[in-house]
């Protein structure tokens, strides 16, 4: 009974790691084409933000946290303009040069991984540089739970909340609001979108901004339970991307079925063998689910429904 | 191979025969000056032992081997594999361990085979996965990227007495040190490369000592260039590039494009394994940094950095990036690594290399002419 409520406990945990490291990658990725190798130092600035703006200037936690995903957002709108869009560049090149200097980086999957893997370097060396190899923590609000001898922190119960509210808050924004629509038709087919009247730089301007805010809340959010060092963005690029493939082309749904599934296994193996068995466990999961569904457990669930209403 | 003069100089010169299997679109540098140069840069790292420091030197060309295996995957069939360092790394390990085990001639020559065949052999296992399981495109990439981190995890666990293969321990983050000094031959007639440095004097210079490590590796480097600029300008090549360019319409003419990719895979994992071998013989030692994030990351820099459609580009990168990176040393080295990889990637997406053979080529034919007609204009291609 007892190990059954740890399981449970240790399902809840790793799933809302699992969907809030993935969350902003997989809009980025799933929506733009583009695939961010600096999404671990998004949620580095989220998380040193939040750090900062909690001890530095004393604010309450839970505005500091708002502050970290804010000025996160803020710092991927910038990231877009110079790098992903390159339109500041082009703008100045325009009137100095008389030419563009930098193409658009959507959809050119390779050449985006490169470009933001040199802003990763210079972010985490940046960072090293200016605040050195560690700053303090907050402590951990809330305290813990105790039930028989075990005793869990309420915080990571609390976390599992957030990771479900940000889920449903991300599918209402894209599928029910007038902005989602137009973010939605505008990856669907960029050319009709702009003849219907949406403004498409601006589209992928704002979806690169909400899916670097939501990186730089799950920096805001770990922030009291993480160490705070230049590295802290690896340890969730791994399952961020494993979690975006397995989910496939369906961006919210698919990042909380693989949340799901891959929470699963990783609760289930750190359990019985320990976590490092659990995290290899959770990688050759992800490797075998891409061997059988190449096109992620949302692409394979669209076959199955394409294939049954053929032979209906 | 007729079409290869592209300067309508004569095909049927003994010189020209001996050159056109090097030369076809699909590699940069296909005239005499070229060639005059290419020799130049060659005399210029075997004379370069005598002036500067040829035991780092010796260490980036081992890296230009894997930045070779990168562009060949990547760079002419498309393949972006982030795995490169796993082939490299298991190459390494099985080098280490197939040595301290048989520590004579015979069996260190044994081990350098093992090494190359290791890194040959995993990638044909996860090439045979990925390929042939309908993985493609990016998430062929991701599964690499994956790959790495799971050899990483798994090495780093490897500290206890029961990692042990016979008498060599695996030595989790501390890794594998006491590799046997690089020996080639048999018992009897071997010799040993690493720590044998044949004293020198020449007049004028005075007396320095040159190490054999250095001139194996520098053969190695350009046969290995050599030999990939024969196979790309091959028909097979030529199918290789097909894939890169469209996959699909490559497998509609009837080429077997799985096939195809999944024996350059394999080519590129001995190659990397090949490159592995040589780096756990050079630093006489092995550990696990080797599969982390960055040196997995490493590859890719080199090669978008000197153009990933260009084996010259990769290798001459390879070279120049480390050693910007090692002479940089202190905070910022990464802070500038990170700016001109970025700087690069938007302003010259095909790579330093390629642009510098255009502009030559503009300076010397005019403009308007720089592409010839070997050169396919991607953009004129119909869009489907």
């Amino acid at each position: 009974m007892v190990n059954g409520i740890n399981l449970a406990l240790q399902f809840l945990d790793s799933f809302a790691f699992i969907v809030l490291a993935a969350a902003g990658l997989a809009i980025i990725f799933g929506i733009m084409g583009v695939i961010n190798l600096a999404h671990g130092e998004f949620i580095l600035i989220g998380a040193y933000t939040t750090t900062l703006a909690a001890t530095q200037l004393g604010l309450p936690l839970v505005v500091a946290m708002v502050v970290g995903g804010v000025v996160t957002g803020v710092f991927g709108i910038i990231t877009e303009r110079v790098i992903i869009s390159g339109a500041w560049p082009n703008w100045v090149s325009q009137r100095t040069l008389g030419r563009d200097v930098i193409e658009p980086l959507y959809d050119r999957l390779a050449d985006s991984m490169v470009a933001t893997f040199g802003l990763s370097l210079i972010l985490t060396q940046g960072a090293r540089i200016r605040f050195g190899n560690s700053i303090d923590q907050i402590s951990t609000p809330f305290g813990a739970i105790s039930y028989g001898s075990f005793s869990y922190s309420t915080y990571r119960i609390v976390l599992a909340g957030v990771s479900i509210g940000l889920l449903v808050a991300t599918y209402y924004l894209f599928t029910r609001t007038d902005f989602g629509m137009r973010a939605r038709a505008t990856i669907q087919d960029k050319e009709t979108a702009q003849a219907m009247g949406v403004n498409t730089d601006r589209m992928y301007m704002l979806t690169f901004g909400i899916g670097s805010a939501l990186a730089g809340l799950t920096g805001a959010l770990f922030a009291p339970v993480i160490s705070m060092q230049p590295t802290l963005g690896d340890q969730f690029l791994v399952e961020a991307f494993v979690a975006v493939v397995v989910g496939g082309p369906s961006v919210v749904l698919g990042t909380a079925l693989s949340g799901g599934v891959l929470g699963a296994i990783l609760a289930v193996f750190s359990n019985l063998y320990g976590t490092f068995i659990g995290r290899i466990a959770l990688l050759v999961a992800a490797l075998i689910a891409l061997r059988f569904l190449p096109e992620g457990i949302t692409g394979f669930i669209e076959q199955v429904q394409k294939r049954r209403q053929e032979s209906e | 191979m007729s079409t290869n003069s592209a300067n309508g100089e004569a095909n049927s010169s003994l010189l020209g025969r001996l050159r056109s299997p090097f030369e076809g679109p699909n590699t940069i540098g296909e005239s005499r000056g070229f060639w005059v140069g290419f020799l130049v840069a060659v005399a210029a790292l075997v004379v370069y032992p005598v002036f500067g420091d040829g035991s780092q030197l010796s260490l980036f060309m081992i890296l230009a081997l894997l930045g070779l295996s990168l562009s060949l995957v990547w760079g002419y069939s498309g393949v972006l594999s982030f795995g490169q360092v796993v082939f490299f790394g298991i190459g390494a390990y099985t080098f280490g361990v197939v040595s301290i085990n048989f520590a004579t001639p015979g069996g260190i020559t044994a081990a350098v085979v093992a090494g190359i065949v290791g890194g040959g052999v995993s990638a044909a296992i996860l090439g045979y996965f990925m390929f042939y399981g309908g993985v493609r495109d990016v998430y062929v990439t991701i599964i690499t990227l994956v790959s790495t981190i799971v050899m990483h995890t798994f090495m780093a666990q490897t500290a206890g007495s029961e990692w042990a293969i016979g008498e060599a321990a695996l030595g989790g983050f501390n890794g594998m040190p006491d590799i046997p000094l690089l020996t080639l031959g048999v018992e009897g007639a071997s010799y040993q490369f690493i720590y044998n440095p044949f004293p020198m004097r020449i007049i004028g210079i005075g007396a320095f000592e040159i190490s054999p490590f250095y001139y194996l590796v520098l053969v190695l480097l350009v046969g290995t260039y050599l030999a990939l600029r024969v196979l790309v300008n091959s028909d097979y090549g030529r199918v290789m590039v097909a894939i890169r360019e469209d996959e699909d319409r490559t497998e509609m003419f009837g080429y077997n494009v799985t096939r195809v990719k999944f024996i350059v895979f394999t080519l590129g994992g001995a190659l990397a394994g090949l490159s592995g071998v040589l780096y756990a013989a050079r630093n006489v030692y092995i550990d696990p940094t080797v599969f982390s994030l960055l040196f997995a990351t490493l590859p890719v820099i080199w090669v978008s950095i000197g153009g990933r459609k260009s084996l010259l580009g990769a290798a001459v990168a390879t070279l120049a990036v480390e050693y910007l990176r090692i002479s940089m040393a202190g905070e910022l080295a990464l802070v500038l690594l990170g700016t001109l990889l970025l700087v690069t990637i938007l302003v010259l997406p095909d790579g330093v290399v390629p642009w510098v053979h255009q502009r030559i080529v503009t300076a010397r034919i005019g403009p308007g002419e720089d592409n010839g007609p070997n050169v396919p204009e991607t953009s004129s291609e119909v869009s489907d």
